[in-house]
């Protein structure tokens, strides 16, 4: 077994893209579920509209790129809308039921065949993001080297721009929350009835987060089929937003630097783990496929089974996470 | 439990299976990154890419494989000889027509899985033929696996007059409305548990949908292999022990088998998780968790294809007062009503269902009444989850996959929201709807988008009747 191609493979994806992409859309969960205690299942729809946003207006449209990144944000908005609007006056596991059923209906309708002179269908959308990379002072063919990271700099490009929309909005977020809106939203998700006593309109609170919120996922969903170069309906299935869930918790819910950690925590046990698997020796692996079915595609499974055991058990036995405290986050019903 | 250790496992998984044992990704990589040392740098950021990426391209590859819809226009004449029909025009709505050819047999490439609506051009049948029902000319058909499908149009000798077209639209509706009745039972005997276990507990279960897929796998497992496929040394025991039993026995296994996973997780798993005072929310997400952990185990051990149960699988559907249903579709109709009925008449007059709509409907009174409420719960869930196998194992007529489940849990919600969060009979009457309206709105919309209308109906109740048609308003929030 190479350990050190292990580690740097580990290390490399803890700044890598994936982290970043992952990170934006915990954010925007954590704003929803960590501050105002909405339970939203379906996140994957928005960073679905965001992607689309873009998407559509460039390949539908001929819009120009830049008109497209406005058009995600108005998606979002849209989408934040009509999820929130019936179901944030009742009781939090309606939105939980109508989001998961947005995000799968979402995936199905864009990549139906009636849809596919407008979202390209199952082939899904290409060739939109030439502007973003026009504009890269990296040269995107040539290799850069950091130590013992070498990145495209194509890659390179991405990960900068990236990087600085996380830092920023995270740093947004953690200002927000305390000022006096965030506040309000922490006082909705401890006790809505209090809350409302004192005067505060819980509804238009609750909405103004999940469009927040959603806006940061759209964000993530820009940035990811940016990366990528193409959009993929398919890519945006529901077991997106329970790896989401999982950052989230890992992190911890509620504190505004947790996405980023939770999201290089994750990444690095996945890829860890992956490795270490498909390092093993022959001999070891045609043991534990005979006995518990090993397989290589068996192995690319495997980061499912631990985000659903590793959800599971956080909000059994650490609901407030890694780094989260009791009293923030308790994970309570209102 | 392990499906495929048994020596004869057919399915289209094996073919990949084999691929990947003959490839062997892993260990390939592996040698090249040793041999070209200079080049291991490359290497890894190509491998980091594409790990990276695994994402979408797990997902999508099935999209772009060469599948399609295929089969052959034959009909018997009189004197019992095989006529192929050759020319005649077929179609698939979004994915191009084609003629068939001089053995009458015909394919269209599709882009992937998915439902898709077969059409036949009457107007190009021959003048002597003639299809056995006019108003098929249309077969829906579900695209599940990467094989062809084929598909039947049952064709006779003699031309028909067509009908007018005010039958032709009729004959449709009431054949859409009978296989709506027909998925608004599986769907009722998947949502009551549902229903039960929120009224009960408050806990949405949304890994109610894997209990489905349970059902719908382990009814695979019985009717294949018996418990010989679990516990080997049972092999020499006869039928359900030893070997593959009937669909029959396999489905009264499944549901017990199905009572006992229930029961287990909520013995183990939610009853704990109540004790230690783990909140609503929190247990929330660890339903999720366990959805999405149920979900993948059993996409490891069953694999990613479509599978059949070995009874009962193929059947031709016979024409019943112009309506055209399969005698397994009715067998199923017909027992999903009497324990549907069953469920009924139990929840009304037994002493444990009384005390479950109590539990359902004042937690705090039924308790303070001598209710044991903890018992209530217990068999809320066994029972919940012994019907949502039972669901799995109907679904399975028809295809047996590893998110059987997950597909209706959309359907599923609907059904519970119309009818009322909480309410098992409110359950029963949501689901019959919801089946109803799913399947006649493809009289209007493509098939793919039926899903839409799930999400519709949710949004309308809850927009204008959050408490759905039996519930209460008080419970809402």
């Amino acid at each position: 077994m190479d350990w050190g191609f292990i580690f740097e493979r580990t290390f490399s994806t803890m700044i890598g893209p994936e982290v970043v992409i992952y990170a934006l859309a915990a954010l925007g969960l954590n704003i929803h579920f960590g501050y105002t205690g909405l339970l939203n299942f379906g996140h994957v729809a928005f960073m679905a509209s965001g992607a689309y946003g873009l998407g559509v207006s460039v390949y539908y449209f001929h819009w120009n790129f830049w008109i497209g990144l406005g058009m995600a944000m108005v998606y979002s908005v849209v989408l934040a809308l009509i999820l929130g609007i019936p179901t944030l006056r009742l009781r939090a596991d309606y939105l939980g039921l109508v989001t998961i059923a947005a995000s799968e209906t979402i995936r199905i309708t864009v990549r139906s065949r009636v849809m596919k002179p407008i979202t390209g269908g199952a082939e899904g959308i290409s060739e939109f993001s030439k502007p973003f990379y026009d504009l890269s002072p990296f040269e995107l063919g040539k290799f850069y080297n950091f130590g013992p990271f070498r990145y495209l700099g194509r890659d390179l490009w991405v990960l900068v721009v990236g990087w600085t929309i996380l830092i920023l909005l995270t740093l947004m977020v953690q200002q927000v929350m305390r000022a006096p809106w965030g506040r309000a939203l922490r006082a909705i998700r401890e006790d809505e009835d209090a809350a409302r006593s004192l005067g505060k309109n819980a509804y238009s609170f609750k909405i103004q987060s999940l469009l927040f919120g959603g806006a940061i996922g759209a964000v993530a969903g820009v940035v990811q089929v940016v990366q990528k170069g193409s959009i993929q309906a398919d890519g945006f299935n529901p077991t997106i937003t329970f790896t989401i869930w999982m950052i989230l918790i890992i992190g911890g819910p509620a504190r505004p630097w947790s996405p980023i950690a939770g999201s290089m925590i994750y990444w690095s046990l996945i890829i860890f783990v992956e490795n270490v698997l498909r390092q093993l020796s022959p001999q070891t692996r045609e043991t534990l496929e005979n006995t518990i079915k090993l397989s290589d595609i068996n192995i690319g499974q495997m980061r499912y089974i631990i985000v659903g055991l590793g959800l599971l058990l956080l909000a059994r036995y650490r609901p407030q996470g890694i780094f989260g405290s009791r009293e923030e986050m308790a994970l309570d019903d209102r | 439990m392990c499906f495929g250790c048994g020596s004869k496992v057919e399915s289209s998984g094996d073919d990949f299976r084999e691929f990947l044992e003959n490839t062997r990704l892993g260990n390939v990589l592996t040698n090249l990154s040793n041999r070209f040392q200079t080049l291991r740098k490359i290497f890894i950021f190509a491998l980091l890419c594409i790990f990276l990426s695994l994402f979408g391209v797990s997902r999508t590859s099935a999209a772009e494989s060469d599948l399609g819809i295929s089969g052959q226009l034959k009909y018997r004449t009189a004197t019992g000889e095989t006529v192929f029909v050759t020319g005649v025009t077929v179609s698939v709505e979004g994915s191009g027509s084609v003629t068939t050819d001089e053995t009458g047999s015909f394919r269209i490439p599709v882009p992937g899985p998915g439902e898709y609506r077969v059409l036949l051009d009457t107007s190009t049948l021959p003048d002597t033929v003639s299809l056995k029902d006019v108003s098929r000319d249309f077969l829906n058909v579900n695209l599940s696996t990467n094989k062809d499908q084929v598909v039947i149009f049952a064709l006779q000798d003699g031309s028909k007059v067509a009908s007018p077209e005010s039958t032709f639209a009729l004959r449709r509706v009431v054949q859409l409305s009978v296989e709506g009745i027909k998925f608004g039972l599986y769907l009722a005997l998947a949502s009551v548990g549902l229903s039960l276990i929120f009224g009960t507990t408050g806990l949405v279960n949304f890994a109610h949908a894997e209990l489905v897929t349970f059902g719908n796998l382990m009814g695979f497992f019985f009717n294949y292999y018996g418990f010989a496929g679990a516990i080997g040394f049972l092999a020499p025991l006869p039928a359900p022990l030893g070997s593959g039993s009937n669909l029959v026995i396999a489905a009264a296994l499944t549901m017990v088998a199905g009572g006992i996973l229930g029961y287990g997780l909520n013995r183990f798993i939610f009853r704990p998780a109540r004790r230690s005072g783990v909140s609503l929310l929190a247990q929330m997400v660890m339903t999720i968790g366990g959805s999405i952990l149920l979900r993948y185990i059993f996409l490891y051990f069953f694999t990613g294809g479509t599978r059949a149960y070995r009874s009962y699988s193929a059947q031709r559907a016979n024409e019943f007062l112009g309506i055209f249903l399969t005698p397994k579709d009715i067998a199923s109709m017909l027992v999903s009503v009497v324990i549907l009925l069953i469920i009924g008449f139990g929840l009304k007059r037994t002493r444990s269902g009384r005390a479950m709509r109590a539990v359902s409907d004042n937690r705090d009174l039924s308790e303070s009444s001598g209710i044991d409420v903890e018992k209530v719960i217990s068999q809320v869930w066994t029972t919940g989850a012994a019907l949502a196998s039972l669901a799995g194992i109907f679904l399975g007529l028809d295809a047996v996959t590893w998110e059987s489940g997950f597909r209706i849990l959309l359907f599923v919600f609907a059904a519970v929201t119309l009818g009322g969060l909480g309410t098992a009979f409110g359950a029963l009457f949501g689901a019959l709807i919801v089946g109803l309206v799913i399947n006649l709105s493809t009289l209007f919309i493509d098939v793919e988008l039926k899903n839409m209308m799930a999400l519709l109906v949710l949004v309308v109740v809850l927009m204008f009747k959050p408490q759905g048609l039996f519930g209460r308003k008080e419970r809402i929030g």
